[in-house]
């Protein structure tokens, strides 16, 4: 073990990390955008729409992530008439293909567990909003939607984690993200246990943070 | 679909035999993870506290650090940590290990974490009834652990299992990185020198579909096999 080698790359790592957090964040927010979206046309009762949202999440649940960001940032780059569009400085850039696949990937998940959380809401909860009289939109907002974000935190509080080990594929489109750091550093001094170590502890205590945040927003939503 | 024909000038015999080896990895890797979970599940389930915490320390780093890095560091620190045991009984020469087995042992851990805890849940869940009737008949412990909470034990762990399957079935692409010829390394071989990333990663995508589509239909079977009766 070369501690001196662990101490000297650790502030490194440490800025990489940054990277993949923003990643992470990012893929995130727009993951939960898409995954409610894709969520709502699942509960859709038009069987077409239902099957396309269904379609979507089945072909990006069933495919491996790499896949994915390997088609989104070398694959739709060989398009001709892509690249003469507005939508390539988008994709030109390695960092935002990243995002682009995460999100997309994280939106199938995030999109079933949402569908399961709505579907599993007694429907008496809906009823007896009802028959007071509330209007529709107000259940919605008031009933629904609280009900079924405290029902899918656990699930949910998986996908984060999940996302955040997948946020280290980034390394394979050149971004140097917390795993791009770590090959970096072992490629220039082949001391590949120590900094692979040190990378996989910090991943595992952003994995404890997070952990540790749902659990609380568990028990503060909590319906005792 | 030049591209996919078979022999010299196309793609598909290549991609054909990648596929193959992504099923023997995956099957290999879960076959590893079984072998782990096996070890692991009973530490789980046993009222030993260190035997426990040996068991959690397992299970929480492999489901807490990215799959990539777990196989960067067998595939870069596996070879020197070999030779370095080697060294010790006085081999000095370079062993390189093979990528099949280094791939699939390291994806083999990252399952087996994940099997274990769907062992440990599955057996938990059974009634705790079953244990003490088993105990008043006074069976052997092997004994009614195979005929009583195995079974049990199976049909409720299938459908995890199954999910389980799928991740190690989507891990077996990060092997790629270490060069093992597999589906997505063959897709990169062909995407580089044909110039067509497009066709050929989505080709990819579509073989790694067709797998998780054909095994849920197998999984499904076995479930209802294991499910008569209920």
């Amino acid at each position: 073990m070369d501690l001196g080698l662990m101490a000297v790359s650790l502030p490194k790592l440490l800025s990489a990390t940054v990277v993949t957090l923003k990643l992470l964040s990012l893929s995130l927010f727009f993951g939960l955008i898409i995954g409610f979206i894709f969520a709502t046309l699942r509960l859709n009762k038009n069987p077409i729409i239902n099957k396309l949202a269904y379609g979507y999440s089945y072909v990006f649940r069933g495919t491996p992530l790499l896949v994915q960001i390997f088609i989104i940032y070398f694959g739709l780059g060989q398009i001709e008439y892509f690249r003469s569009t507005f939508l390539w400085v988008v994709f030109k850039e390695p960092y935002w293909c990243a995002i682009i696949a995460f999100a997309l990937n994280t939106g199938a998940y995030t999109s079933e567990i949402l569908r399961s959380a709505f579907e599993t809401i007694k429907p008496g909860i809906i009823e007896a909003g009802k028959s007071l009289g509330i209007s529709s939109k107000i259940i919605l907002y008031k009933i629904q939607i609280p009900v079924a974000i405290r029902q899918s935190l656990p699930a949910y509080g998986n996908e984060i984690i999940l996302m955040m080990k997948g946020t280290s594929l980034a390394s394979t489109v050149t971004i140097i993200d917390l795993t791009g750091a770590a090959k970096h550093i072992v490629s220039t001094t082949y001391k590949p246990l120590e900094v692979f170590l040190l990378a996989g502890g910090i991943y595992l205590f952003m994995t404890f943070l997070i952990h540790n945040l749902i659990k609380y927003l568990e028990k503060k939503y909590s319906f005792q | 679909m030049d591209l996919l024909s078979f022999g010299k000038t196309g793609w598909g015999d290549e991609l054909f035999f990648a596929t193959l080896m992504t099923i023997a990895v995956s099957i290999t890797a879960l076959l590893i993870g079984f072998l782990f979970s096996l070890i692991f599940t009973p530490l789980k389930l046993s009222n030993n506290k260190f035997l426990n915490f040996v068991a959690n320390f397992y299970t929480t780093i492999i489901r807490g650090v990215p799959e990539l890095l777990v196989i960067y560091l067998f595939f870069f620190g596996g070879s020197g940590a070999i030779m370095y045991v080697a060294s010790i009984f006085g081999y000095f020469e370079y062993i390189e290990i093979n990528a099949f087995i280094t791939g699939s042992v390291a994806i083999g851990i990252i399952s087996g974490a994940y099997s274990t805890e769907v062992f440990r849940g599955a057996i938990q869940s059974i009634d705790k009834g079953q244990f003490e009737a088993c105990k008043v008949l006074g069976f052997k412990k092997n004994i009614y652990f195979l005929k009583v909470i195995m079974p049990q034990m199976l049909r409720l762990a299938i459908p995890n299992l199954s999910n389980v399957w799928q991740i190690t079935l989507k891990d077996t692409s990060l092997i790629s990185v270490t060069g093992l010829v597999e589906i997505m390394r063959q897709s990169y071989i062909a995407a580089g020198s044909t110039r067509d990333p497009l066709f050929f990663y989505s080709f990819a995508a579509v073989l790694y579909l067709m797998l998780t589509f054909f095994s849920m239909k197998l999984i499904n079977k076995l479930e209802a096999k294991y499910s008569r009766g209920f």
